[in-house]
């Protein structure tokens, strides 16, 4: 009984959520309520036993992910609460006609499964998704691409450093060498340039 | 559930890493190195040291570790003659292009710990490829690869070309990986495993329960590959991106890409059958009769418009760069067409088949590479200089030698007798004919177009060796055009020079042995 009330409320507080994220007009009240529904969400997997999934739901989308979006809104959106200046109009039409779709299709689906009289799959085998499961397969079986990962991570750190380093504007290393100041004022002229170009 | 941890890391699986493990550590060691060198260009000399040593001590460390032919670190590595012949072959791609690089990063100011760090990664990742058992290995493998080139390819930060080279490449890059990676997830979701082996053994079952997914999952590898292999109609980013790059960058990227996807494909296509007994004969047979039917002639619709497509508008281009591309585009073809004699051939003639494709991409690294030393050699110090045909009069009077090379490498890409390139398309011609009728198709569009592409090669060598710097417009300043050769270009064209000699005179060196070792392989899956 107590897993059916918490089942309903975490339900009708993701669903709740969700709505109000989708129809809300303020950027960071949108993702704050987005919040409540990952939270809910993470609960909704903690009901159904699956710790480890609930606790990355937690930590990733929560943790990580949401402050992402509060990092872009804040970017994008100097003044805080400002809704986006262009609509798109034909927005709000296609997502509905998706989320339509998509729920015909899993309703279809989970309708069919039933209809069908599949045998219910039964609970997974005992420690199946748990911390320690995943753990054990990461380090263990898919040790060396997990370790090729990491090389992976370190390229992504490297390529950010170039790309984001300031650097003395091109010159040709002779001209560098004579360091002249005209030369100085030409690269800087050319870098202002530049700036002004990208945006575009 | 007692913790069961069952990892066990044996001197075998060390050993099947050596080469993985000493060129990740010298990436690692060029990155620190350069903390402690002067910002100056000309103080970066230590790095091309170490790069080099970094690679002379992979390719050793891969020719002589003793790690037995198998599947090793957890079922996640293969060590066997495909891998270390590729192994080989990208390690020689990789001394080169460091070698090319060299005097050219120095002259346009992009000489960085991080340039020849990224350059040793992309070859971490080609590696990997090669060596990979595993779906998830070969994924991590093509990010490995191509993460690096997506940088090297901005890395003129401040020429719009090289920026949008660099943007191009990775969101088309970033668009084929998610490709690759739907595809690896159909695969999962049809056969329930990612152990390439596995998914051959279960393939059978798989294609009669849900066939729809074998053949979508198996369409989506092959696309997201042909977009790493630049094969037509996936080609569109190639010549854009490699015109923008820096111009070692693109020689580097020409070879490494295209090669570690043709690797990537001999993996998935054949289940990494050939090559070693460990797969269980149902496995091999399966991925060749049963898929082959299937993927041979789409792979052959791509080889037949990668071919052309590649060499027809490689004929229109003054641009020396962007008829390189084409031409690398043109011969992604030839490779394909190996592919489609692999899949459509008896296991017999697929030894064969992986010889030539073996063969062919060694070769093609070699004589691509020193292609792009005569664009590296020519091009100068200036903003946007990328230079055109036209450009390239003079070198014949001023450096004999040196035209001379571009020459053997311009008759190698064409394909012309005494040289490499020649054995290396009579090989796949050959495989293919011997495969079937899809095969001889293909392999009379093959030389076909290898006639066409004979004319735009030789106007390149007409340009480098015969030709005269125009005298009309500005005499004084085409006759300054300074080329720039130094010691390194040397060093890295005579080597390659002196490989697509020695194996367009000795190829059956390396070809007979290949196929000897692959055959042997062969008899062990093929019986029943």
């Amino acid at each position: 009984m107590g897993e059916w009330i918490a089942f309903v409320g975490l339900s009708v507080a993701a669903l709740g959520s969700g709505l109000a994220m989708v129809l809300g007009r303020q950027p960071v009240h949108c993702a704050v309520v987005f919040l409540v529904t990952l939270l809910s969400l993470a609960g909704l997997f903690l009901l159904l036993g699956a710790e480890f999934i609930g606790i990355l739901q937690i930590v990733i989308y929560a943790g990580a992910i949401l402050v992402l979006f509060l990092f872009v809104i804040m970017l994008l959106h100097a003044h805080s609460g400002e809704g986006p200046r262009v609509k798109l109009r034909a927005q709000p039409v296609l997502a509905g006609l998706l989320a339509l779709g998509l729920l015909l299709g899993l309703g279809t689906a989970l309708l069919s499964a039933a209809s069908l009289g599949r045998p219910h799959p039964g609970p997974p085998p005992e420690g199946f998704g748990t911390a320690k499961a995943v753990g054990t397969t990461l380090f263990a079986r898919f040790l060396l691409p997990f370790e090729v990962t990491s090389v992976l991570l370190l390229l992504g750190v490297i390529g950010a450093v170039v790309l984001g380093r300031r650097e003395a504007p091109e010159k040709p290393p002779r001209e560098r060498a004579a360091g002249t100041a005209r030369a100085e004022a030409k690269a800087h002229a050319k870098g202002k340039e530049k700036k002004e170009v990208v945006p575009r | 559930m007692s913790v069961a941890l069952e990892f066990a890391l044996t001197a075998e699986d060390l050993w099947a890493m050596a080469p993985l493990l000493v060129v990740t550590g010298f990436a690692l060691f060029v990155l620190i190195l350069d903390l402690f060198l002067r910002p100056e260009p000309e103080r970066k000399g230590p790095l091309v040291w170490a790069s080099l040593v970094g690679v002379g001590a992979a390719l050793v460390a891969n020719a002589v570790a003793p790690a037995p032919s198998g599947t090793w670190v957890q079922g996640m590595l293969r060590v066997d003659l495909v891998s270390k012949f590729l192994n080989t072959v990208f390690l020689l791609g990789a001394g080169l292009a460091v070698l090319l690089s060299a005097g050219y990063v120095e002259r346009q100011g992009i000489a960085r710990g991080e340039y020849y760090c990224l350059l040793l990664f992309s070859t971490v990742g080609a590696m990997l490829m090669g060596m990979s058992a595993d779906l998830v290995l070969l994924f991590l493998g093509l990010e490995t690869l191509s993460i690096p080139l997506y940088i090297l390819a901005t890395f003129f930060k401040r020429r719009p070309a090289s920026q949008e080279a660099g943007l191009k490449y990775f969101l088309l890059g970033a668009f084929s990986s998610a490709l690759f990676l739907y595809g690896i997830a159909l695969v999962y979701g049809a056969t329930g495993t990612t152990q390439l082996a596995e998914v051959g053994a279960r393939l059978p079952e798989a294609l009669g329960r849900a066939p729809g997914l074998v053949y979508a999952g198996l369409g989506l590898l092959i696309v997201g590959l042909g977009f790493k292999a630049a094969a037509v109609p996936f080609h569109t980013w190639a010549p854009d991106v490699y015109e923008g790059a820096p111009t070692s960058v693109t020689a580097f990227m020409a070879v490494a890409a295209k090669a570690a996807a043709f690797a990537a494909f001999l993996r998935v296509l054949l289940g990494a059958g050939t090559g070693t007994g460990a797969v269980p004969s149902a496995s091999a047979s399966a991925w060749l009769s049963e898929l082959a039917t299937a993927w041979a002639p789409l792979i052959a619709l791509l080889a037949v418009l990668t071919m052309v497509l590649g060499n027809v508008v490689a004929v229109v281009q003054l641009n020396l760069k962007r008829l390189l591309a084409y031409s690398s585009i043109a011969h992604a073809g030839y490779l394909l067409i190996a592919l489609v004699a692999m899949g459509a051939g008896t296991p017999a003639t697929a030894a064969d088949a992986t010889a030539a494709l073996l063969f062919y991409l060694l070769v093609y690294t070699l004589m691509t590479l020193g292609a792009f030393g005569a664009v590296v050699v020519a091009e100068g110090e200036g903003r946007s200089e990328n230079p055109s045909l036209s450009d390239l009069a003079g070198l014949g009077a001023r450096h004999p030698w040196l035209a001379g090379m571009l020459a053997l490498f311009l008759v190698s890409l064409a394909g012309l007798p005494p040289t490499a390139g020649f054995f290396a398309k009579f090989y796949v011609f050959k495989a293919a004919i011997e495969s079937g009728p899809l095969g001889l198709a293909l392999a009379i569009v093959g030389v076909l177009t290898s006639v066409i592409s004979v004319y735009y090669y030789l106007r390149v060598a007409y340009y480098a060796v015969v030709a005269r710097p125009a005298a009309d417009a500005d005499a004084d300043a085409s006759a300054e055009r300074p080329f720039y050769a130094s010691g390194t270009v040397w060093v890295g064209l005579g080597v390659a020079a002196l490989l697509v000699l020695a194996l367009g005179l000795y190829p059956t060196w390396v070809v007979e042995s290949l196929v000897q070792g692959l055959s042997a392989a062969t008899a062990a899956w093929a019986l029943p």
